[in-house]
């Protein structure tokens, strides 16, 4: 298939009089709602008969500039209006679109809770490691030891695997790729919103201004290589040592299973 | 019409069902279990959807979601789900979004005292979530208006496009009555405010500021692509948290709306009041042992009557203004300590001595010690 023009895109799918977006410059979010929608257009699905739920914070944007129906609602309760959603209304397409905290830390138990139930909802997880809209807090994914405004000395707890933690929970998709692996997430999003069943696509998204500044971690196109470097094909992974995999993250379709969703 | 004998928690989900619920989302909670259970069993029969969430915050939540795509949606819990539920009430009212919260009222704070009767939520409903909004509740005191006031609250959110609460309690919600069960056919339901089909420059908030034009509510997935937005938002959705004017626009509207529609929403039993000297204003279970203190003080020939406020939000203030003129004392009994009691006051301004009774044992407030106040009273005067 050839290649959509970013700008076809654009006139497709964005509300132009919407923008600009909220996001600081070098912010990975842009790049990853592109990489979205090209995914989505991929798919040949209806887009009026598409729904897009949105979380709180800077990935609560993802949808706003979108011309879609779009439901914004409380932090960390995307999924729960999903799941109403696609009860009611099983023949939309609804895609949740929300950052870690929103569905790691506030609405983890909704998370756990929708893969569990294998519902036929689509999450595309930004995660930018942090809070960036208040300002930099920790978040359920800040890595160990990084810092951030409420971990001033570096963060002393663990981090989950948003990946890791859904295919426990029952996610029958899950998929990782980042705001640099831009074409590899098209793929996993079209296939996640085309998978029957809870399908999760986690996409590690730089977020310069906030995790960049406390942790050093240069500008956003540092951030970028950053994530080029350390990113592993799940094809690869399997011949890689646990010593190889340290501080190195698993790219590429993790799950893809086929396990009776409910919906 | 078909005779029955049901609990109130059942006659809800008959009600609810013959108004046109077709979605359920709850989390098991003494004493309102009966009704998720009740909508477990019937909604496959009727095409409706029953889920069973990990908490009443996703329960309302899934309601939420479902009443956007189009549902008539509601949920019911008690006490500490309630409170639990109180985030995305505000959701509801800010996206102007139609659900139904049954709240079959035990003590509190806290988990309480989960298998006994209270009215103590009656503040919660009204401010128990966060900034203005405005709030409609129905409290019924037997089976019968259990039903009755069951479509009124699926109506009214419908109508008004809001949520609203049903406020029952572990007494009426368990107790079991003979009911006639009228002919769903015979009801008469309201929808919510639907755009024209094909309709060019929808706006789901353009509604007028006095609250009176409810603006349409399109469905998700009809080709409106139309934006839901828990900030402060313009006609279109779009969050416009740096326009003052369209803040202050929305927040008066959005309150205007139950304010401009009182009448409507105002249920009230007027029993005995014509020639009352003495007046009880009462509501919930407590109204059944008000009843039968006016019967009894009635015998002894001292004019008592009762306010029976189905009604408790927007509160009844014309009916208790209208009483004020004619009567000589108010009585307010409440399972609670005098939440309705200020209300009263507020309305009385000083005309007329208002007398709380109280009780916050989980136990019912008992026709004697109505008598007791109304004797008191009457001896004061005579």
């Amino acid at each position: 298939m050839s290649r959509v023009h970013t700008a076809d895109l654009l006139d497709r799918y964005f509300l132009k009089d919407r923008l600009p977006t909220i996001w600081c410059p070098g912010c990975g979010l842009g790049n990853a709602d592109l990489a979205f929608l090209r995914g989505f257009d991929e798919t040949g699905i209806d887009q009026d008969k598409t729904v897009l739920i949105n979380g709180i914070g800077c990935s609560g944007r993802t949808a706003a500039y979108l011309d879609f129906d779009v439901l914004k609602g409380t932090h960390g309760r995307a999924i729960a209006f999903a799941t109403g959603i696609k009860l009611f209304r099983p023949e939309l397409t609804v895609v949740v679109m929300a950052g870690d905290g929103d569905m790691l830390a506030i609405g983890g138990n909704h998370f756990i809770h929708a893969a569990r139930r294998n519902m036929d909802i689509k999450i595309i997880l930004f995660n930018n490691w942090i809070y960036g809209m208040t300002g930099g807090q920790v978040s359920p994914t800040t890595p160990e030891g990084a810092k951030a405004s409420t971990a001033p000395q570096g963060f002393t707890e663990h981090s989950f695997d948003a990946c890791k933690l859904a295919e426990a929970a029952g996610a029958t998709y899950v998929a990782r790729a980042t705001s640099y692996h831009t074409q590899l997430l098209s793929k996993v999003v079209k296939n996640a919103l085309l998978h029957k069943g809870f399908a999760l696509v986690e996409v590690i998204a730089q977020c310069p201004q906030q995790y960049g500044r406390w942790n050093k971690a240069g500008t956003p196109y540092d951030m970028l290589i950053w994530q080029k470097e350390h990113a592993v094909r799940v094809e690869q992974a399997g011949n890689l040592s646990p010593e190889e995999l340290k501080d190195k993250f698993i790219i590429g379709e993790i799950v893809n299973r086929n396990n009776g969703d409910h919906s | 019409m078909t005779r029955k004998i049901l609990q109130g928690n059942e006659a809800c989900v008959e009600a609810a069902i013959a108004a046109g619920v077709r979605f359920f989302a709850g989390y098991p909670i003494t004493p309102a279990t009966e009704i998720a259970e009740g909508m477990a069993k019937k909604m496959p029969e009727v095409g409706g959807v029953f889920i069973q969430m990990e908490d009443e915050i996703g329960s309302i939540g899934a309601c939420i979601g479902a009443s956007v795509a189009g549902a008539k949606a509601m949920t019911a819990s008690s006490g500490p789900g309630i409170s639990l539920m109180l985030e995305n009430l505000g959701f509801a009212v800010i996206s102007e979004t139609p659900v139904v919260i049954v709240n079959v009222m035990r003590g509190g704070p806290s988990t309480g005292l989960p298998t006994f009767p209270a009215q103590m939520d009656i503040m919660q409903a009204k401010w128990g979530s966060h900034g203005e909004y405005p709030i409609v509740a129905y409290a019924p005191s037997s089976v019968r208006e259990t039903y009755d006031l069951t479509v009124k609250a699926i109506n009214t959110a419908e109508m008004l496009r809001t949520p609203v609460f049903l406020l029952t309690d572990a007494m009426v919600g368990h107790m079991r009555e003979a009911i006639d069960l009228p002919d769903p056919s015979e009801l008469k339901l309201i929808n919510r405010p639907h755009p024209e089909p094909g309709m060019k420059d929808f706006a789901p908030h353009r509604g007028s500021e006095d609250g009176k034009v409810i603006p349409p509510m399109a469905r998700l997935g009809d080709g409106y692509r139309f934006h839901v937005d828990s900030n402060v938002h313009d006609e279109y959705g779009f969050p416009a948290t740096e326009r003052h004017d369209i803040a202050d626009h929305l927040i008066r509207r959005l309150n205007n709306k139950v304010k401009a529609h009182v009448d409507e929403l105002t249920v009230v039993e007027e029993y005995r009041l014509d020639d009352a000297e003495i007046a009880i204003f009462a509501f919930g279970s407590t109204t059944r042992s008000a009843l039968e203190a006016v019967e009894r003080a009635r015998q002894r020939s001292i004019k008592v009557g009762l306010l029976n406020a189905q009604t408790l939000w927007p509160f009844p203030e014309k009916y208790v203004d209208k009483y004020t003129r004619q009567i000589r004392a108010w009585i307010v009994p409440e399972m609670n300590l005098g939440q309705m009691f200020r209300e009263v006051k507020l309305v009385v301004e000083g005309r007329v001595p208002v007398y709380p009774i109280n009780r916050v044992d989980g136990l019912m407030i008992e026709p004697q010690q109505i008598l007791d106040c109304i004797e008191a009273e009457f001896i004061r005067k005579n």
